[in-house]
This record gives structure tokens, sequence and C-alpha cells, in this order.
């Protein structure tokens, strides 16, 4: 199931300034909280996000326990030519989602 | 009933009169009557920020149960092996304004049923399957998707001989003191809205964009959910999802705020 949202323009000028938001689904169980009969819960967030411009990183982050469920991200990049770009999170439990979107740069 | 409601109506008007006779300095006073309130949707209490996560298709984490709603109107379920679109069709369009009409009466339970038990009265009867759990990812997926589809249109309860006694019974839920605490809903959304409970601010509780994605919850909950963390809050036993008392209070909830729009799936903090 589609699990992580990718939006940004579909269109932009050469050198124009676009915004991307990347929003996926994934509870980041902190690992620190207990059951009520006491026991730890495991640990079980994204670790790493990367977004790749036609195969280019342009953003990484990394993530912590401390970081919400379901996280969300904006950034900015400059918009150089028609493409794809891709958002990978990676996580805890081999978890590893790509979620991509296309661009037409005029 | 009718004649109760002229009553208690005109004797506020009176009420509001008189006081207006006495003092000019009572304007700017939440008005004494219920149905004079302008109505407000629990967004107009919100910070910019979170308004802005719920206008948002691509912030809004609702949107992430809504996609996952959409793959499973067409997953085929159960021994008939029958999805939700094989007899309903795009949900865009068989499904608008369906939410707006929820709580509605089903004639096999000669009840009213809330828009969750109508999805698993759908499963069981007619794809025969096992019914969904309340608050499970799959119940509320699909419900913030039929919800979405009424996204902007406004609620229309219909009430008629059958539904009365329900929306009587729920009224009078609203209305009873109940718990440890001793409180009515009333008390809060009717007497004090617009006031603030700790940090949280008290709203006029219109059910306007269930299920909803809380900030508080980090996920999306249905209203029966908020209903019973309401109870937990004025420390009464909380009745069962699904509970006949649940689901006449959700219909005296919509019914009240019938003709707001629906903002499914709403963010709240």
């Amino acid at each position: 199931m589609a699990r992580a949202l990718v939006k940004l323009p579909a269109s932009a000028r050469r050198g124009e300034i676009i915004e991307i938001k990347a929003l996926v689904a994934h509870d980041m169980e902190t690992g620190f909280r207990r059951t009520q009969t006491g026991a730890l819960i495991p640990r079980n967030i994204i670790t790493d996000f990367a977004c790749t411009y036609n195969g280019a990183e342009i953003f990484r982050a990394e993530f912590y326990p401390a970081i919400a469920a379901n996280p969300y991200l904006a950034f900015t990049t400059r918009a150089t030519d028609s493409g794809t770009i891709a958002c990978t999170w990676t996580g805890d439990n081999g978890y590893s989602l790509t979620e991509s979107a296309a661009i037409t740069v005029a | 009933m009718n004649c109760g409601f002229t009553v208690s109506r005109s004797c506020c008007i009176a009420l509001l009169l008189a006081t207006a006779a006495i003092s000019t300095s009572a304007a700017g006073i939440a008005p004494l009557a219920a149905d004079t309130t302008p109505r407000r949707s629990g967004y107009d209490f919100m910070g910019r920020e979170t308004r802005a996560m719920q206008d948002d298709d691509a912030a809004n984490p609702g949107m992430l149960w809504v996609l996952d709603g959409e793959a499973l109107w067409s997953r085929k379920a159960g021994a008939a092996g029958r999805s939700c679109f094989d007899c309903h069709g795009d949900a865009r369009s068989s499904m608008k304004g369906v939410a707006a009409r929820y709580p509605a009466f089903d004639a096999a339970r000669a009840r009213p049923v809330n828009l969750e038990q109508r999805i698993n009265l759908c499963r069981t009867g007619k794809q025969k399957a096992p019914s969904l759990a309340y608050e499970s990812k799959d119940l509320l997926a699909l419900t913030a998707y039929v919800g979405r589809q009424s996204r902007g249109l406004p609620i229309e309860i219909a009430i008629d001989e059958r539904t009365l006694p329900f929306l009587d019974a729920g009224r009078e839920t609203f209305n009873r003191r109940q718990g440890q605490l001793n409180l009515s809903c009333a008390q809060c959304h009717d007497d004090n809205w617009g006031k603030r409970l700790a940090g949280n601010a008290i709203t006029q509780a219109h059910p306007t964009g269930y299920p909803l994605y809380r900030i508080e919850w980090q996920g999306v909950g249905s209203l029966e959910r908020r209903l019973r963390n309401c109870l937990v809050g004025t420390r009464t036993q909380a009745y069962d999802f699904g509970a006949p008392e649940l689901v006449d209070l959700e219909l005296f909830l919509m019914w009240r705020a019938r003709g707001m729009k629906i903002e499914t799936p709403a963010v709240r903090p």
C-alpha cells in the first residue's frame, strides 16, 4: 500500500527554487516505552532519509527516536533538469521505502 | 418535545432582553442560548501551523490513511471474493456525500449505525468477510477514504420518526452529568467553549473532520475514540466502541453540526 507521499511541482523553470515535501507513514517506536506488563517495546524507527535528483544526492537527514510518528520533511532545491526526484527512507528491521516523483524543467 | 423547545428558547430570549435592558456590558460574553451561538469547527480554534498541516494534502498525515483506504477499496475480500469497488464503483462519485449523512438508520438493526458499523455490515453481509476491529488501521483507512469523498459538503442528518428517539437519547447523554467529576458534555462544550482547559482550547464539539489525525495520538482515530477520551477525562466508565449510547451521541453531535462542512481527514492538536 502507498505509505509515503512525495509532492513537488510537476514543472518548473530552469534555475527556479522548488519545494519538495516528503511524508511517510511510520510508527517511530522510540524503544523507551513499555507495555502494561513492563516489557520494553523494541526500538523501531526510520534512521536515514535521502533524496536524489536524477541519481545525485541533494538532501540527507538522520532521524532519531525523538522524531514524531509519520515524519514530514519539506526542503528546497534548484530545478536543473527534467527527470526524477526519489526519496528513500531506511530504518530499523530492514525498513526501506522509496517514493519518487517526476519533474519537467523548461 | 417541540413545545419544550419553544418554551426554553423564548425563555432565553426573554433573559437576553432582560440582560440587555439592565446593562449593555453583557456584549462580548458567550450568548446564553446554544441555538443563537455561531457554530465553529475545531479548525477555528487551532494555531496557524496546525491549520496549514490540515490544508495541505502533502503535509496532512491523514492522507496516508486515505491512500490506504483507496487501495483497500478495490481489494477483494472474504468468501464472496468481492471488493467495495465491485458493488459501489468509483468511490469518488458513489461515496460523495455519504459520510455527511452518517450515523444513518439501518432497517435490519432497527437503529442508527455509524460509518464504521456500516462498513463492517457490508463486510460481513456482502463480502462474507470478518468484521474489522474498531480503530484498526484498515477500518480507519476505509472510513477516512469514504469520508474524504464528502470533504467540503454540508453535514445532512435526516431526522424522522424512526431516528428521533435515538437523537433524543444522544441529546440526553450530552446533557447528563456523569463520572466522578460529575460533568456533562454540555458544561464544557455549550457553556464554556472558547476558554481553555489546561493548554487546550475547549471547542464546541462539532465532529466535522472524523476520522481525523490527532497530533497527540500520532495517528488517525475515530469520533468514538475521541468521545471515549472525553469520558475518561471526566472519570466516567467509557462506553465500549460501537455501544448504542456512543452511536446515539454521535448522531446527536452530527445533527447539532448539520450544515457545517466536512473536513475529513482533519488535523487536530
